[in-house]
């Protein structure tokens, strides 16, 4: 049984203590927001925030959550910096398939609370999930928006 | 003739060498496999049908359009949505004949059911092809015109005036003379009662409001929040997980599985099955099924199906195809003149090999399926797919049920590019089927990224010999090519579906079925079957055979000193739309650069073009490359398109920056490898896509020529590969013959 912070709720969990943090999410609390792409910390597609750092979940064991505060997509309305990224999300028109975007708007919202005005390089190593879709130039365009609305 | 052969086109439009499209044949005929039969297209080929519009279900309001009081309104689209916008530019059609506000549509995949066969005579439907819009457009216009009158109608016998004074603004209906005014839903109950009138009038494309318009797209809020719904998200009551693993060759079954007791004793694990080709671990978890599962020590035994043999490689079957090129072949039906003469009479005859690795789909979202069986012996199946009539018909001879009795719930596909016909053991649905069957509850399995790229219906492995015979001024007097092995048609169709003598377009596509003036050509399929469980993948087999094709004509160009674009323009010289089509991306790119050049970053550049015309449009692409670290940097794609008209510009823009960028990532990193008949690529970490800061800029220029409407999803894709292949000759001399170029080192020189 574990404990642990989830969009400022306290839940216990009782699954194994290797159970990646992806699959508590979506299987024991029901929260499929965070997807699953490749489980090898390649895709992006289940980042969510750990103590505000983007974190890959399908790479976190629950275990290693302790007492870190975890927000996913289902919150990213009650912050202020996240409820920009997703206005300038719907106003780019950003996704096609969707698949992929719960995840960029997390490493999107990461990257923009902790650095407001990011550069070039800032942007390139922070915004490193996959899209298949290709949505890359709307995203681009979205950071931009979503920075400049700040 | 000018009609696209494409081959998935062909099929669904019934054009050239088309089908016999009768009902008949097909119920059993699923158990012969043949996709062909179980879309209910018999084996024999025949002439051709009516063309692509079928406006036989479009007075049949009730089954697609419900409009509830509020006047929100929940529209059956028979097309599935995977990030194409099909959803949004289908109500967009329908929001404009109906005059309705198209942000109150909430739009569905259509059940099974024979209202919703728009295609192939009104027999068959799927999404593919670059198909849905061209293929509905005016069965759509018509279906939102006469739900329009049944409402006009309705006010007015209410409101006791002549239907004629009743006017609509969107979602609203108007008498002017008396002032009176409702809400469609105050009247969809009335509406819905009448029988819907033959004769609806269309608007006329004067008066169109949205059609044109860069609509918004209906899902982004919901997509931008986590709040979508895929496949995969989907639990209904009671539900066990799945996970599988697969034999590690296609083909071996499983025997004992030797820890099955000590899997059982797991956490959570429910039970242990062997399937075909597979064994499952049911659990009441993802992880714990899958851990379970992972741990099990399988005795791979007897073989059967499609079996790939234990020596299987893609580098020997390559070399099979190789040695198969000069053997004859077929000629596609655009050949002309006698081409091999021709190259016999040259002064000179050009000749280069061309070739393409097996691809993933590699969509974002891994295969699941969810299968329930009722206590009144029906089945409910969840399960991403294009196709809800053959999935229908897979389920329910899974589950020795009449089709009737299952139910297929399509969701939204986290990825589309053709992943999702059921393509044989490619698919997780039966899996669910049967062990829903087994365990007597509700199963949903999901395959690992592992599971999925050991087990997709892949892209083929394609080869090409194209040659070329000039005359002593350097022009081509004869192009004679011959396209090696397998095509997804020929082998999910059958032999039948290609018509006599047999060429599987999707083998040819690409490098048959061009623009240019030659005045002989001969473009053979040379048949060689190969075991890969094969697909159909983003513009198909444009999506290799384009770059074949406008790399050897760079190369042609080369040989005989003359700029690519001027040779271009020279074979196309009485084609003024594609010669338009050139002209709109030279202006877009901001001039054509022959040479390499220095940009302002100081790196040295250059640009490449290519031309393709896939799927009823017509694509014109530049690509602007420097090298760095031995490998191609794509720093800007400017992409013409002629779809002959369009519905929404937003979203055909956003079709074509992501088929630029599938297409891209095609050309530089994606391959499958075969060795000792396995798959060696299983994630992402071997199967390199494309990553956001190898993303060029991506422009797009859309031409309306108002030529019959054509494609959006893919016709964006195969025009990149060559652009960026004829870049970097002109940088660096190295002339790119295989796919992806990330095989290649280059040196910037
Ligand atoms: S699922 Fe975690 S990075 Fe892909
Ligand atoms: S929108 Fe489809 S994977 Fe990104």
């Amino acid at each position: 049984m574990f404990e642990i912070m989830v969009n400022g709720t306290a839940r216990r969990v009782d699954v194994e203590a290797d159970t990646p943090l992806l699959w508590v999410l979506r299987d024991t609390l029901g929260m499929t927001g965070t997807k699953y792409g490749c489980g090898v910390a390649q895709c992006g597609a289940c980042t969510v925030l750990i103590d505000g750092q983007a974190t890959r979940s399908c790479q976190v064991p629950v275990e290693s959550v302790g007492t870190a505060q975890v927000t996913t997509i289902e919150a990213i309305g009650a912050d202020p910096v996240g409820g920009r990224v997703v206005a300038a999300w719907v106003k780019n028109e950003v996704p096609q398939c969707g698949y992929c975007q719960s995840g960029q708007v997390m490493a999107a919202t990461a990257l923009l609370k902790a650095t407001p005005s990011p550069s070039a390089e800032d942007i390139a190593s922070a915004m490193t999930n996959l899209c298949r879709c290709g949505t890359y130039n709307a995203i681009a365009a979205a950071l931009a928006d979503a920075q400049s609305a700040g | 003739m000018d009609t696209h052969m494409d081959g998935l086109a062909l099929l669904l439009q019934g054009e050239g060498a088309a089908l016999n499209l009768s009902r008949r044949g097909t119920l059993g005929a699923m158990a012969a496999g043949g996709l062909l039969l179980a879309l209910g297209i018999p084996t024999r080929p025949a002439r051709a049908q009516e063309g692509p519009a079928v406006m036989a279900h479009a007075t049949k309001v009730a089954a697609y359009l419900a409009i509830r009081p509020d006047g929100s309104i929940t529209l059956q689209n028979p097309f599935a949505e995977g990030g194409q916008g099909i959803h949004t530019a289908i109500a967009q059609i329908v929001a404009e004949e109906l005059d309705a506000d198209l942000a109150r549509f909430a739009v569905e995949v259509a059940p099974p059911g024979p209202d919703y066969l728009l295609l192939m005579g009104g027999n068959a439907r799927f999404t593919g092809g670059s198909s849905s819009v061209r293929s509905s457009y005016a069965h759509f216009r018509k279906l939102g015109a006469t739900a329009r009158a049944m409402l006009v109608q309705a006010a007015a016998t209410a409101w006791q005036v002549p239907p004629t004074q009743v006017t609509t603004e969107p979602g609203r209906l108007l008498h002017a003379a008396s002032g009176r005014s409702a809400g469609y839903g105050d009247f969809a109950a009335a509406a819905a009662a009448l029988t819907p009138p033959a004769d609806a009038v269309l608007k006329d494309r004067a008066q169109f409001r949205l059609i044109g318009k860069p609509e918004k797209r209906l899902d982004v809020q919901d997509k931008s929040t986590g709040r979508a719904q895929y496949a995969i998200d989907i639990k209904v009551e009671g539900m066990l997980h799945a996970a599988v693993v697969h034999a590690p060759r296609a083909g071996a079954e499983p025997g004992a599985v030797t820890n099955e007791a000590a899997l059982r004793a797991m956490p959570g694990v429910v039970s242990v099955h062997r399937l075909p080709g597979a064994v499952a671990v049911v659990a009441d978890s993802f992880f714990r099924a899958r851990k379970a599962v992972e741990a099990a020590e399988v005795q791979w035994t007897a073989l059967s199906g499609t079996v790939l043999p234990e020596n299987f490689s893609s580098a020997s079957l390559l070399e099979t195809f190789r040695a198969a090129a000069d053997q004859p072949g077929n000629p596609a039906r655009d050949a002309l003149g006698d081409a091999p003469a021709a190259l016999r009479a040259a002064a000179r005859v050009v000749t280069a090999d061309y070739d393409a690795p097996y691809l993933a789909h590699a969509q974002l979202e891994p295969p699941s399926s969810i299968a329930r069986f009722n206590a009144d012996g029906t089945l409910d199946v969840w399960t991403p797919n294009q196709a809800p009539e053959l999935f229908q018909g897979v389920a329910a001879r899974t589950a020795e049920i009449p089709p009737e009795r299952v139910r297929i719930h399509s969701p939204l596909l986290g990825g589309f590019f053709g992943r999702h016909f059921v393509y044989g053991p490619a698919n997780p649905m039966p899996q669910a089927v049967l062990l829903a069957k087994a365990t007597q509850r509700p199963v949903k399995v999901i395959w690992t990224r592992e599971e999925e790229f050991g087990r997709d219906a892949y892209r083929p492995l394609s080869f090409a010999r194209l040659r070329a015979g000039l005359d002593a001024q350097g022009r081509i007097t004869g192009l004679h090519a011959s396209c090696v092995g397998e095509g997804p048609i020929g082998k999910h169709f059958g032999a039948a579906a290609l018509g006599d003598p047999p060429v599987d377009g999707s083998v040819v596509e690409g490098v048959a079925f061009k623009p240019y003036a030659i005045p002989a050509r001969r473009i053979d399929h040379v048949v060689v079957p190969q075991p890969v469980n094969i697909g159909f993948w983003r513009s198909v087999g444009h999506s290799m055979n384009d770059f074949f094709y406008e790399s050897f004509l760079d190369e042609i160009a080369h040989a005989t000193s003359r700029d690519p674009l001027a040779l271009r323009r020279e074979l196309l010289a009485r084609s003024p739309r594609h010669l338009a089509l050139l002209d709109a991306v030279v202006s877009l790119s901001g001039g054509w650069r022959p040479a390499a050049f220095m940009a302002e970053d100081g790196t040295r550049r250059a640009r490449g073009v290519a031309m393709a015309s896939p799927f009823g449009s017509e694509v014109a692409t530049i690509a602007e490359v420097s090298v760095a670290d031995g490998e191609v940097r794509v720093h800007d794609v400017w992409v013409a398109i002629d779809p002959g008209s369009i519905v929404n510009p937003a979203i055909v823009e956003a079709q074509v920056r992501s088929a630029a960028a599938i297409g891209l990532s095609s050309a530089l990193y994606e391959e499958v490898v075969f060795e000792g008949g396995q798959p060696q690529q299983r994630n992402f970490d071997t199967y390199r896509i494309l990553p956001p800061d190898r993303m060029p800029r991506v422009q797009v220029r859309i031409v309306e020529s108002g030529a019959p409407m054509g494609g959006i999803g893919e016709p964006g894709t195969p025009g990149v590969p060559p652009a960026v292949a004829n870049a970097v000759f002109t940088l660096t001399g190295t002339r790119l013959r295989r796919m992806p170029f990330a095989n290649t080192r280059l040196s910037a020189s």
